[in-house]
């Protein structure tokens, strides 16, 4: 196998990909979630569809900018979204509103949150810093049981597969929250998971080599493993597509990520850290004997 | 040696068996009752419905008067939510300034939410302004009927301070009415036409027996010691959670179906094997949860499908190695040894790398985020044991039986 020759197709690929989602993300902007700007959600059973004009000759009251939608396989659940973070009493009042409207039996809404902006900063900051303490946590790991240079390959193949993932909540729209941040460490752990194995082939093989021809370890230890690699993303996706297909929407909007994530992961551990690993190991021999 | 074997591959099936069926329809057995997990697992807000509220308390103090203003809410939230008899209800101090509330299984969120975040600050004052007691002073407020009043009362008894003040007031303002006052609201304004000695009062008013009992609860509670803000609410309706439950449960036999099936076809003899570590690893980790007590939530469940894909991986390691092993001409015995021991520093690297994600997620993350963190933590730390010991002790089980020469079965 040559795949570390064609190491620019491979860069070339993921970087297609990202600026797509970089670009798309400029254009529409990217929706943050509720509990990342500070806001309120309802959801509503209607029991019937209703005209959206109609449903906003209530909200329009309350915040003309508020998101309305109709979930559900007969579109009759109302889903509002707002920036302002509506306290109880007017979650309530909002709700009086349609029971009166449209005759509801109900006494509450099938879902309501409510997030204050300051949480939503908070939860932002955490998210960010999450991600940040695990990334250097596990380049200490690498370091120490492996060499930098493996870490850093490694570290280079996670930010790969976090823009990648980012690249496709932006193309498909998905809201980025709470969930975005577990399903991003998932992926996290995934990708790394799936380089360490393929770097320990790696470090299993360089004791034999020759005439530092890194180029030739790795593409040796790919075919090696990647019957493996490509097993483990297979078992790993079937559960998660089942769970994509059957889910609801809050599983869904989990799962798509995952998906994605679990692809780019078993990618970048062949086409992204092991080429960056060969770069990195090649200038440092070049170094050491000119 | 052969039979031996045999015998105790049958056995192990066997009890892997009853505690599949266990965990799916649980067991009764004479005295003891073993419920099927569904049941025994606590299960998350977002599944069993209800509704959790951050609050914020509206205060500058700090250190030691900070600690003593929360612990005092949290004392009379606990008051509160104890008279809504709820079962299960959960408060908490978050960070500083913040106390979580969580009821499961609450009928009517925005109600249970009123009731809670109220100041139910009660004061009885005069025309003048002059404060008689507050709801300090009262020893027991109950809601009953009483003649004369055709609504339902709050009856009131008050402590001797209370009482002393009571009797004062009222015997200095007979022909006036007594204002009583809840958060900044008039609910009352009853005129006193005598002293009244005994530390006795009532207030009446447009109440329902509902209503009525209520703040009686509210009363006994006590006042909260300070402003409160919500800053994070959620509320959800069972139905909601209860479907998100059985489709994810589909879902998970669906996947799981198909991986098992997956390795018995590409794996043979050692996927056979991995598939009962496999249905060994998805009774522990359930179990491990029922038994720690903790929260399964809809990304916990995410998390367990997901850790049945990523459980697999540890296997395939090991029965890659074993392909490779046979390969260069080994027996089975000795690939097996040497496969398990080749393969075993990728699957603890890559695993305790994985590991760090899930302790960094627990450690930052809140509500659902740490039901999936715990989850995956466990996952993974089940997962290391039974594709490396339990696999092992399998497949040397197997061998041992001898019943094929054929190295085609074990993936050469």
């Amino acid at each position: 196998m040559k795949i570390i020759e064609k190491k620019k197709i491979w860069f070339t690929i993921s970087s297609v990909i990202i600026a797509l989602g970089l670009l798309l993300a400029m254009i529409n902007g990217i929706n943050l979630g509720i509990d990342f700007t500070g806001g309120a959600l309802m959801e509503i059973e209607l029991h019937q569809q209703v005209e959206v004009s109609e449903i906003r000759e209530i909200t329009n009251q309350y915040d003309p900018n508020a998101s309305i939608n109709l979930l559900g396989p007969e579109r009759t659940i109302l889903q509002i979204r707002s920036t302002d973070d509506f306290d109880s009493s007017t979650r309530g009042e909002i709700f009086q509103q349609f029971k009166e409207k449209y005759n509801l039996e109900e006494n509450e809404p099938l879902r309501a949150q409510q997030f204050g902006p300051a949480i939503g900063r908070e939860i932002q900051n955490r998210a960010f810093l999450s991600m940040i303490i695990s990334a250097i946590g596990m380049l200490i790991y690498i370091s120490y049981r492996f060499e930098f240079r493996f870490g850093i390959a490694a570290i280079v193949a996670l930010i790969h597969d976090i823009l990648i993932v980012l690249a496709v909540y932006s193309i498909f729209r998905i809201p980025v929250n709470s969930p975005f941040v577990a399903a991003m460490l998932t992926i996290l752990g995934y990708s790394i998971n799936d380089t360490i194995v393929l770097f320990d082939r790696i470090r299993e093989n360089v004791k034999f080599i020759k005439k530092s021809n890194y180029e030739q370890v790795a593409n040796d230890s790919i075919s090696q493993t990647i019957t493996r690699s490509i097993n483990t993303s297979l078992t790993t996706l079937i559960t998660i597509i089942a769970l994509y297909i059957l889910g609801v929407e809050q599983i869904q909007v989990f799962a798509l990520p995952l998906i994605a994530g679990v692809i780019s992961g078993t990618y970048s551990s062949i086409f992204i850290a092991t080429p960056v690993w060969v770069m990195l190991k090649e200038k440092q021999h070049k170094k050491f004997y000119h | 040696m052969k039979v031996k074997n045999a015998i105790l591959f049958l056995v192990i099936i066997a009890i892997v068996g009853l505690a599949a069926f266990t965990a799916f329809e649980g067991l009764r057995v004479g005295e003891l009752t073993i419920r099927p997990i569904r049941d025994a697992i606590k299960q998350g807000l977002d599944i069993k419905g209800g509704v959790y509220v951050v609050y914020e308390a509206d205060t500058d103090a700090s250190g030691q008067e900070l600690d003593q203003i929360i612990n005092q809410t949290i004392e009379v939230f606990r008051r509160r939510v104890d008279a809504m008899g709820l079962t299960e209800p959960y408060v908490v101090r978050e960070g500083d300034k913040r106390i979580r509330v969580e009821l499961p299984g609450v009928e009517n969120a925005q109600e249970a939410l009123d009731m809670i975040g109220r100041t139910a600050q009660l004061q009885f004052i005069t025309t003048e302004g002059e404060v008689v007691v507050t709801g300090s002073n009262v020893r027991k407020a109950e809601a009953t009927f009483i003649s004369g009043e055709a609504n339902p009362v709050v009856e009131l008894e008050f402590d001797s301070e209370g009482t002393r003040n009571f009797a004062e007031a009222t015997g200095k303002h007979i022909g006036e009415p007594i204002f009583i006052i809840l958060d900044d609201e008039i609910i009352s304004s009853p005129m006193v036409r005598n002293m009244i000695p005994n530390g006795q009062g009532f207030i009446s008013g447009d109440f329902t027996v509902e209503s009525a009992s209520q703040l009686a609860a509210l009363i006994r509670g006590g006042a909260l010691p300070v402003n409160l803000n919500e800053v994070e609410t959620s509320t959800i309706t069972a139905t909601l959670g209860v479907n998100a439950l059985d489709r994810s449960i589909a879902a998970a036999k669906i996947g799981l179906f198909l991986v098992l099936l997956f390795m018995l076809v590409y794996y043979r003899i050692p996927g056979l094997v991995a598939n009962i570590a496999l249905t060994i690893y998805i009774i522990l980790v359930l179990t491990i949860l029922v038994l720690l007590n903790a929260t399964l939530t809809l990304p916990g469940i995410a998390a367990l499908i997901l850790s049945i894909g990523m459980a697999v991986d540890a296997n395939v390691i090991i029965f890659e190695r074993l392909k490779e092993e046979l390969r260069v001409g080994k027996t089975v015995r000795s690939a097996i040894d040497s496969g398990f021991k080749r393969a075993i520093r990728a699957i603890l690297d890559s695993n305790i790398t994985t590991l760090i994600a899930g302790v960094v997620l627990y450690q930052f993350g809140t509500g659902p985020i740490r039901g999936f963190a715990i989850t995956l933590i466990i996952g993974i730390l089940v997962s290391m044991f039974t594709a490396i010991v339990i696999t092992k002790f399998l497949l040397k089980l197997i061998v041992g039986m001898n019943i094929t020469k054929n190295n085609k079965l074990f993936g050469a």
